[in-house]
């Protein structure tokens, strides 16, 4: 199983909700990091440990995160 | 149709010509002297298949009106005086949404509680600004039950057509009396077209949202200019008014409602006397029927036009304002739930033509 | 080698941007509306009745039809819509001051005459688009622009707890509050909605399903902080559970 999660970057408030709900506490906002409404958006800090559980995707209040899980067919 | 005639009470007989005119909801609460609207709506709008509430006051009655209108429903209430004050918030939200509705006014004495019996106090209200910002409603002043009842088609045709709250503006004496009417009109008016209304998406999925709701200026701006655009359209095309003995007359009394009618009992009285009078009685008091005043007012014969209505003088400023200042508009009136008699009116007018002479 | 999506936006919302401030909850109570209404396919059938404050622009939202009603009214309004039309879905969206403040009148009536439309109550116990006022749910000793001290119950009274009251009429058939401050929490919430819009359907009386919510700009909190006040404190005046579930009720 191969989690995909897709950020739609310009729409992120920086908000931070979706790092207090991963369980693997894989998500983080980049300070670096500016989008085009001057926040700092999320972004994944580890993929590898990602279990596609799509909470950051279900609390995200814009609709900026898309997960999915690709599997190889057997 | 029928031209048999049938006795009714005046707001029952409203009652019903709405109900026969098609109107599908009723919301209102109860106030003197127009409860009969709502007692009668209960048994009878359920009957014909319609829908009534008895609301928690007259602001959830506009609001309910307000919902059933944004889904394409034909939706009255009804009140008086007090009443209507507490509406205006939603009859303003219902010109901000081009929404069709019509209310009727049993006017009543005021101001504040006031008393129970008529009175006309609430032109300005009703002609000025039904609710706060630019905007207005179609006001129709019947003077007679038959006429109330007749303008309830109007009413709710008019309210379609312009997308437009109407206001059917009568008083306790109208509401309370009861006439021989006959129903010149039976068939409700034709289903309209509301492509408009949020009653569930179109098939390609558009969503629709009634609001009145514009918080960029220029947006705002431009929907009342296509208010205005339309006001101008009913001006042209709506005015109703009827003038009575008013060619070659020497004096034209200007009243509108129930006062109109007594003033026609004053001008038979003058007319027996030796004087010329005439009654110029507008039925829409919005749009005012200014042009035909003022031709009639401009006649060589006329030495005044005097204003007669049941409050300090709101007519009479519409009336000024067609005359011009090139007649002289001198003004009698009761008010505070008192009404005038013919004679009363009759002197007033003898009066105002020995001011003139002097 | 297939794809599952596990999580996209739904599309019971319109695909724009919300004017919403970072993190407030409104984002995410919208979301679960929006996907109960495309899991019960109603959509077409479905008209929301917005409020006066921040969520004024609800219509602009979701990708089913809206009213906007005047500040409080939209018990009366919904009154009006479902009435005439008791085939759609009718369901409010109301904060603490439409609904617990000047439409306090609107919603006793709607609920005591059991009215068939669904209330979603937005307490985040604050006036937010005004600028952060008192609201009659605002906590004893939390401070608001209208009271800088703190809420003081000899001045202000105390926080008024609309689930509760509305749930001593009979009309009210289906009560619950719910929140969306942590995971579990907003599975939950998710239900209460699909329940509450079930039971519309069925005609049992009115639905009320409370949110405490977050207001992080006017509490002056990090959203993530918001969420955790709505647990620690909010959640101690405003118990959240059902309240009132009379089908359930009359099944036992």
């Amino acid at each position: 199983m191969k989690p995909e999660v897709i950020f739609n970057l310009d729409r992120c408030k920086g908000c931070g909700l979706c790092v207090s709900v991963c369980p693997k506490h894989i998500l983080w906002l980049d300070e670096t990091v500016t989008n085009i409404k001057g926040y700092h958006p999320s972004g994944i800090s580890d993929q590898s440990k990602c279990i596609a559980c799509g909470n950051c995707a279900r609390i995200c209040p814009d609709s900026v995160i898309t997960v999915l899980k690709h599997q190889e067919e057997e | 149709m029928s031209m048999q005639k049938e006795l009714w009470k005046g707001n029952e007989a409203i009652a019903e010509a709405a109900i026969r005119a098609g109107c599908q909801a009723y919301f209102g609460y109860p106030i003197t002297p127009q409860n009969e609207i709502p007692e009668y709506m209960s048994r009878r709008m359920p009957q014909a298949g319609g829908v009534f509430v008895q609301a928690e006051s007259e602001i959830a009655a506009i609001n309910m009106v307000y919902g059933a209108s944004a889904v394409g429903v034909r939706a009255m209430t009804s009140s008086s005086s007090p009443g209507i004050s507490l509406k205006q918030e939603g009859i303003s939200y219902l010109v901000g949404a081009n929404l069709p509705a019509v209310i009727v006014n049993m006017m009543r004495g005021g101001p504040g509680l006031g008393t129970i019996q008529p009175g006309q106090a609430d032109y300005f209200q009703a002609t000025r600004s039904p609710g706060h910002g630019d905007g207005h409603m179609i006001v129709l002043a019947p003077a007679s039950i038959q006429e109330a009842v007749d303008l309830m088609w109007d009413a709710f045709a008019l309210a379609d057509q312009y997308l437009t709250p109407v206001m059917v503006l009568a008083d306790g004496m109208i509401g309370q009396m009861m006439e021989p009417i006959s129903w010149k009109r039976d068939q409700p008016l034709p289903e309209v077209d509301k492509p408009w209304a949020a009653d569930g998406r179109d098939g390609d999925g558009k969503t629709h949202f009634v609001t009145s709701l514009r918080l960029k200026s220029a947006d705002n701006e431009r929907f009342v200019q296509d208010l205005a655009q339309r006001y101008r359209q009913i001006q042209e095309n709506e005015v109703r008014y009827e003038a009575t003995d008013c060619e070659n007359a020497e004096i034209i009394i200007a009243a509108f409602g129930t006062t109109a009618r007594i003033a026609s009992t004053a001008v038979r009285q003058l007319r027996a006397d030796g004087v010329k009078a005439g009654l110029f009685r507008p039925i829409t008091v919005w749009p005012y029927p200014d042009q035909a005043l003022r031709q009639l007012a401009l006649q060589d014969s006329v030495k005044a036009v005097l204003t007669v209505e049941m409050n300090l003088g709101q007519m009479h400023e519409d009336v000024r304002l067609a005359v011009r200042g090139d007649k002289p508009t001198p003004f009698y009136g009761r008010t505070g739930g008192m009404v005038p008699e013919p004679r009363d009116i009759a002197r007033a007018a003898q009066e105002a033509l020995q001011e003139v002479s002097e | 080698m297939s794809t599952q999506v596990v999580y996209q936006r739904s599309r019971g919302l319109q695909d724009v941007e919300t004017h919403y401030c970072p993190g407030c909850h409104h984002g995410v109570i919208h979301k679960l509306i929006a996907e109960v209404l495309v899991e019960m396919d109603l959509l077409d059938s479905a008209v929301g009745v917005s409020p006066v404050g921040c969520a004024v622009l609800a219509g602009n939202y979701f990708n089913c039809d809206f009213v906007e009603a005047a500040h409080g009214r939209a018990p009366a309004v919904a009154t009006g819509i479902k009435r005439v039309k008791p085939e759609m879905l009718v369901f409010t969206y109301q904060g603490d001051g439409d609904l617990a403040s000047i439409g306090a009148a609107e919603i006793v009536h709607a609920a005591m005459r059991g009215e068939r439309f669904t209330t979603i109550f937005i307490n985040n116990a604050i006036y937010g688009m005004t600028g952060g006022q008192m609201a009659p749910t605002t906590l004893v000793g939390q401070k608001s622009t209208t009271t800088q001290a703190g809420r003081d119950p000899l001045q202000h009274g105390q926080p008024i707890r609309m689930a509760e009251m509305l749930s001593t009429l009979d009309g009210m058939a289906y009560c619950e509050r719910v929140c969306v401050a942590d995971m579990g929490n907003l599975h939950r919430a998710k239900r209460a909605i699909k329940k509450a819009f079930t039971l519309q359907q069925q005609g049992v009386g009115h639905t009320f399903v409370e949110f405490l919510s977050t207001c992080p700009t006017n509490w002056g909190m990090s959203p993530v902080d918001a969420g955790k006040w709505v647990l620690s404190d909010m959640a101690k005046v405003y118990p959240l559970g059902v309240v009132k579930d009379v089908p359930k009720e009359e099944k036992a």
